[in-house]
């Protein structure tokens, strides 16, 4: 029988697939210390792909669009499942969009985005590793810039 | 060539061929002084940072096209100071124009101006990001002083942190197979994501902290002033303030080609000597003129009345 480190949950989404070290980043971007029902959080856990992954169950919350996109800047690799009554029923592997809005800050404090209420909106100019263009100022943003509303 | 109702935002959303057509069309505006082929057209200048040059040149080059011009050079008579949003100015003016020249102090304005109106926007300066029209008179100087613009020598000497004029330019030259010196003190050194920008664009660029050394190789040196409007702390401005001083006698000790241009956007304070005035490497007074041929063509072209 399989073992698993993290117990399975009924229904909700498992991010996995997580790079190890953002885990707690992913977490942070679901706002989880919110939750009211289960969540599990594994960290260094085994993974032929990527040697040491994180993985987050949650139970009861699907993963809406938002998320997802916010996710997959920091952790681009990561997978989605949506289970119910314990059974997987949709897996997907999250993609990065090519027109970020709303999501990260202009790391460029004179830009035009961090004023006024306007939503910042980025170019992805690269996916990997991420690089993303203010459509306003055009400056260009690496991982370590990225900072998410 | 289609410009008609195009917004000029950045360097950067324009080919080779469209820098050289607007070149072109610059050189067939000086031709005709005057002409009324923008009758009956309004240009709003917005200008919510001071400027002489640009604000001038877009208003002298109206009126050579036969065109009015409305706006305002001083944002604290305006409604923004009530607290207006720049969306909203933008909007309430649009009305009253057929075109909108923008300069405001927060880099991308001019992009969300252009994002929220009809009427056509063109970037006369955001902030330290870019100054699109400047770069075209930039350009159209070394082609008429230099006679050509391809593969040559330029070193970018001063504020290459806060110069949107250098980025804009630098950027446009990667174009024709310029190798760029950056010369500035480490403080004020071109930004990463630029020198990587062209790096990427295979320019063969270099980082130097004086011209000592480089300046024999040089076409045209494109000087700038050190802003101290930039700086949020004014001991980091003390720091760097007058740390270069181009003159006739400067240039002539660190040896330099006999064809040696010299730019600067202007306004100067005391990094270039009066005593170049006088040379033949000094063409920044003829520099500040072809604002208006370069102006009076884009207002043409973007606004349709020229092909």
């Amino acid at each position: 029988m399989k073992h698993l480190d993290v117990a399975a949950i009924k229904d909700g989404s498992v991010i996995d697939h997580i790079d190890s070290k953002s885990t707690l980043k992913v977490a942070e971007i679901l706002n989880i210390q919110n939750e009211e029902q289960i969540v599990l959080v594994g960290m260094n856990l085994t993974s032929k792909f990527l040697g040491k992954k994180g993985i987050i169950k949650i139970e009861g919350k699907i993963i809406d669009q938002k998320e997802a996109n916010k996710i997959a800047l920091i952790a681009p690799n990561a997978t989605v499942n949506i289970i119910k009554d314990y059974e997987v029923v949709k897996k997907f592997k999250i993609v990065i969009p090519e027109i970020i809005e709303g999501i990260v800050k202009c790391f460029n404090p004179n830009c035009v985005s961090n004023y006024n209420n306007i939503k910042a909106r980025q170019h992805v100019v690269n996916k990997n590793p991420i690089k993303l263009q203010c459509h306003y100022c055009e400056r260009i943003m690496s991982a370590k810039d990225i900072v998410l509303i | 060539m289609n410009f008609k109702q195009r917004d000029i935002i950045s360097i950067r959303h324009f080919n080779k061929e469209e820098l050289l057509y607007i070149l072109d069309l610059a050189k067939r505006m000086e031709q005709m002084e005057y002409t009324d082929i923008l009758k009956g057209k309004v240009l709003a200048l917005l200008f919510f940072e001071p400027s002489t040059r640009t604000r001038l040149s877009f208003e002298s080059a109206m009126k050579r096209l036969g065109g009015m011009v409305i706006g305002f050079a001083e944002p604290g008579v305006t409604s923004v100071a009530k607290g207006e949003s720049l969306s909203d100015s933008v909007k309430i003016i649009e009305g009253y124009c057929d075109i909108i020249v923008l300069r405001h102090y927060l880099e991308g304005s001019a992009q969300l101006a252009a994002d929220v109106v009809k009427t056509p926007v063109i970037n006369a300066g955001d902030g330290a990001n870019q100054h699109p029209t400047q770069t075209f008179l930039d350009l159209y100087t070394i082609q008429k002083t230099k006679g050509t613009l391809e593969g040559l020598t330029i070193g970018f000497l001063g504020d290459l942190k806060y110069g949107r004029t250098v980025h804009s330019l630098a950027y446009a030259l990667a174009y024709f197979g310029a190798e760029m010196y950056f010369v500035s003190p480490p403080s004020l050194r071109m930004p990463g994501d630029f020198m990587e920008a062209l790096k990427d664009r295979k320019v063969k660029c270099h980082e130097n902290e004086s011209l000592m050394g480089i300046s024999k190789r040089l076409d045209v040196i494109y000087c700038t002033r050190i802003q101290k409007e930039r700086f949020a702390d004014p001991v980091e401005f003390e720091k760097v303030r007058g740390i270069y001083r181009l003159s006739k006698a400067v240039l002539e000790e660190f040896g330099i080609k006999n064809d040696l241009k010299v730019l600067h956007p202007l306004p100067r304070v005391d990094e270039m000597d009066d005593s170049l005035d006088a040379t033949d490497f000094a063409v920044y007074f003829h520099q500040a003129r072809n604002g208006v041929p370069i102006r009076k063509a884009l207002l043409a072209a973007v606004l349709g009345a020229i092909e």
